[in-house]
């Protein structure tokens, strides 16, 4: 049902010589099992899934593993990506093996030498997608929202630039909103939102600002119901999507909204259920 | 300025002041509740505490705002780090030990059964816990600089880094460059407890060997951190001194080594003491106080991963995993060839006996993913 609406699409996305449908990319990190993510991934309708190399046993064949033998390859595109490299060589190194064990040569690109924020590092990802791209890699390189970085590395073969809405994992939304608008405006290559994206109103912000794509991963994979959550992701890109081919303009100042995670224990904790109750009896 | 190292900045902070202080705050019940509400506000908002708002946190009046607080750092975990609990081994690869310390089995002057496991010895060890799923593994010595030289640490790493992601160590203090040289054999963590941050009575308890050693030590995490490499894990061994000044002060250094050393993942850990060989008199640290340090801790470091010992019993365990550990051993021995069933003197008592698959199968009930890969080995 909701396939069909993304078929609805007058301009579907081309990323290299691929054409997507739909225009939500999923993560994969994060999530409580393989069941819930594969749930998300379904519902989500998604048709590319992002997999982090550092959490595969890169010493034997891709398909072997448990994340990616849950993924229907025919229709997902896999995209593995290069989180934790802090810089060029080694996003490079983990790209070369990750095409060698089988997962292809579509490579999400993340530089980030810090392990709190996972800001990434501009010249390293410049430097990387200059190398990858000699290669044969589809480079999706994760930036900040920077304009000048965006052109350079579109002249440096990048198939699509990547810049973060906010930091990963934060659910801030799209705080880079001026910035991006100037990506979008100037892009040649498809733009993908990526980090920060937490609720659906924000994808759908993305998309009523003529974003191409957005990636969500951590909102949907701490959210109570994973697979209903990734499909109020999907609801929302066709919202916001749809919003802006057909010109609806509105007043997209983003409110920043209060996130309540697991029925309202944001307010006050609930009596209910407590975490502590086993504190109770002293037992050493 | 920046300060030279960890032992230059925590003159700033002396621990008898800071234990003085959280007295006065145990003490002040109102003024202390007060402040923590306020604190819990600002968590609301997303926004970080300061580690002087930290201190509250660790009080016993803190204790009665423990259910909500757990609830605040339920869910900064479940932000930072997801549904996901990273499972890893230890590998004692020898309990021949130089220095006497008076809260070890393994002290130089006990009469215990020693031995230094080969490297075939220690590459076996090593694919036993391989074929229960373990990626992730720590090589634990005492400290014994000539038995287990690091030439030898190096050899066990550079032939187990094949087959695991990631190889930690926990032995004896080393210099910038042997931690370099550790890292071309394929180490990428370092764990070291300082153990007490208590000057007096870290000099009690640490009677002989290089131990004795504090500032030495101190600045051991700042060394490997210079070294570049990409985890490092500090503790407290809580017991040793007053409990809430232990914890203070391991926050400080956790902190105090996020901001040096940027592209390092830090991890805490805050064993409690337990009964080893002619080991008495173990102090009591409530569940519930303890459960508040790890919370605390959370709260203040959001991206600090923290790491729950088998010392603690299994139900203790399955409780606080969900609410803000996100590190766990799993099916441990604590003596040199445990896992192939040589009969040797363990380090300490484990309480959760538990094999990987049964600590897999808890963590799946509770609704947690249970990662044995976080690491890739080019990324050494």
């Amino acid at each position: 049902m909701i396939e069909d609406q993304f078929q609805r699409d007058p301009k579907p996305l081309k990323i290299a010589n691929r054409t997507f449908k739909s225009r939500l990319f999923v993560g994969t990190g994060k999530f409580s099992s393989t069941k819930s993510m594969r749930d998300a991934i379904e519902l989500s309708c998604t048709e590319m899934v992002t997999v982090a190399l550092r959490r595969i046993d890169l010493t034997k064949p891709m398909e072997e593993e448990d994340i990616i033998a849950s993924l229907d390859l025919t229709k997902i595109q896999l995209l593995p990506n290069t989180s934790g490299a802090r810089d060029a060589e080694e996003a490079v190194r983990l790209a070369r093996i990750a095409r060698e064990m089988g997962g292809g040569n579509w490579i999400k690109l993340e530089v980030t030498p810090d392990p709190y924020y996972l800001l990434p590092d501009g010249k390293e990802t410049l430097k990387a997608t200059e190398i990858l791209v000699k290669e044969g890699f589809v480079v999706l390189p994760y930036i900040q929202a920077d304009p000048i970085l965006a052109k350079q590395l579109q002249e440096a073969g990048a198939a699509t630039v990547m810049p973060l809405g906010s930091p990963i994992g934060s659910n801030q939304g799209i705080r880079t909103k001026e910035s991006i608008k100037i990506i979008i405006e100037q892009a040649e290559v498809p733009v993908v939102i990526d980090a920060g994206l937490g609720l659906p109103s924000h994808v759908a912000e993305a998309f009523e600002m003529g974003a191409d794509a957005v990636l969500v991963n951590t909102a949907i994979a701490i959210s109570v119901h994973s697979g209903y959550s990734a499909f109020s992701f999907a609801l929302a890109t066709l919202a916001g999507r749809e919003a802006y081919l057909n010109g609806i303009y509105g007043n997209t100042n983003a409110r920043t909204l209060e996130l309540s995670y697991e029925s309202n224990t944001w307010k006050k904790a609930s009596a209910s259920s407590p975490l502590t109750g086993f504190l109770d009896e002293e037992n050493r | 300025m920046q300060e030279k190292e960890f032992s230059h900045y925590i003159q700033n902070y002396p621990f008898k002041e800071v234990q003085q202080r959280i007295y006065y705050l145990n003490e002040e019940k109102n003024h202390t509740q007060k402040t923590i509400e306020r604190i819990i506000e600002k968590t609301y908002q997303d926004e970080h505490i300061r580690w002087d708002e930290f201190l509250y946190l660790l009080t016993k009046p803190a204790l009665d705002y423990i259910e909500e607080l757990a609830q605040i750092a339920q869910r900064i975990t479940r932000k930072r780090f997801g549904k996901t609990v990273l499972l890893y081994a230890p590998l004692y690869l020898s309990n021949e030990c130089k220095s006497i310390c008076t809260y070890c089995g393994f002290r130089y002057d006990n009469p215990i059964k020693r031995k230094t496991l080969t490297v075939e010895e220690a590459i076996q060890e090593a694919m036993i816990l391989h074929s229960q799923g373990i990626r992730h593994i720590l090589l634990l010595t005492g400290e014994d600089y000539r038995n287990t030289p690091i030439s030898y640490i190096g050899e066990v790493a550079e032939k187990l880094q094949r087959h695991f992601s990631s190889i930690g160590i926990e032995i004896y203090p080393l210099k910038q460059n042997e931690y370099e040289y550790l890292r071309t054999k394929g180490v990428d963590s370092l764990t070291i407890y300082q153990e007490t941050y208590d000057p007096e009575r870290y000099r009690e308890v640490h009677l002989q060997g290089v131990k004795r050693r504090m500032e030495f030590r101190l600045n051991c995490p700042d060394r490997a951190g210079k070294a570049g490499l990409r985890r490092i894990g500090i503790g407290a061994l809580l017991g040793l001194s007053d409990p809430q000044t232990e914890v203070a002060m391991v926050g400080l250094h956790a902190q105090y080594l996020q901001k040096r050393y940027w592209k390092t993942q830090i991890t805490v850990s805050l064993p409690r003491l337990r009964p080893a060989e002619n080991i008495k008199n173990v102090p009591l640290i409530s569940d519930s106080l303890y459960a508040l340090f790890f919370i605390a801790l959370r709260i203040f470091l959001p991206d600090v991963s923290l790491i729950l010992s088998t010392r603690e019993s299994p139900r203790f365990r399955d409780n606080m995993i969900p609410i803000c550990i996100t590190q766990i051993s799993a099916g441990s021995k604590t003596e040199p060839g445990g896992y192939s069933g040589y009969d040797t003197t363990e380090q300490f008592h484990i309480s959760d006996t538990r094999s990987v698959a049964d600590i897999v199968n808890m963590l799946k009930q509770k609704d947690l993913d249970p990662v044995f890969t976080d690491w890739v080995y080019v990324m050494k």
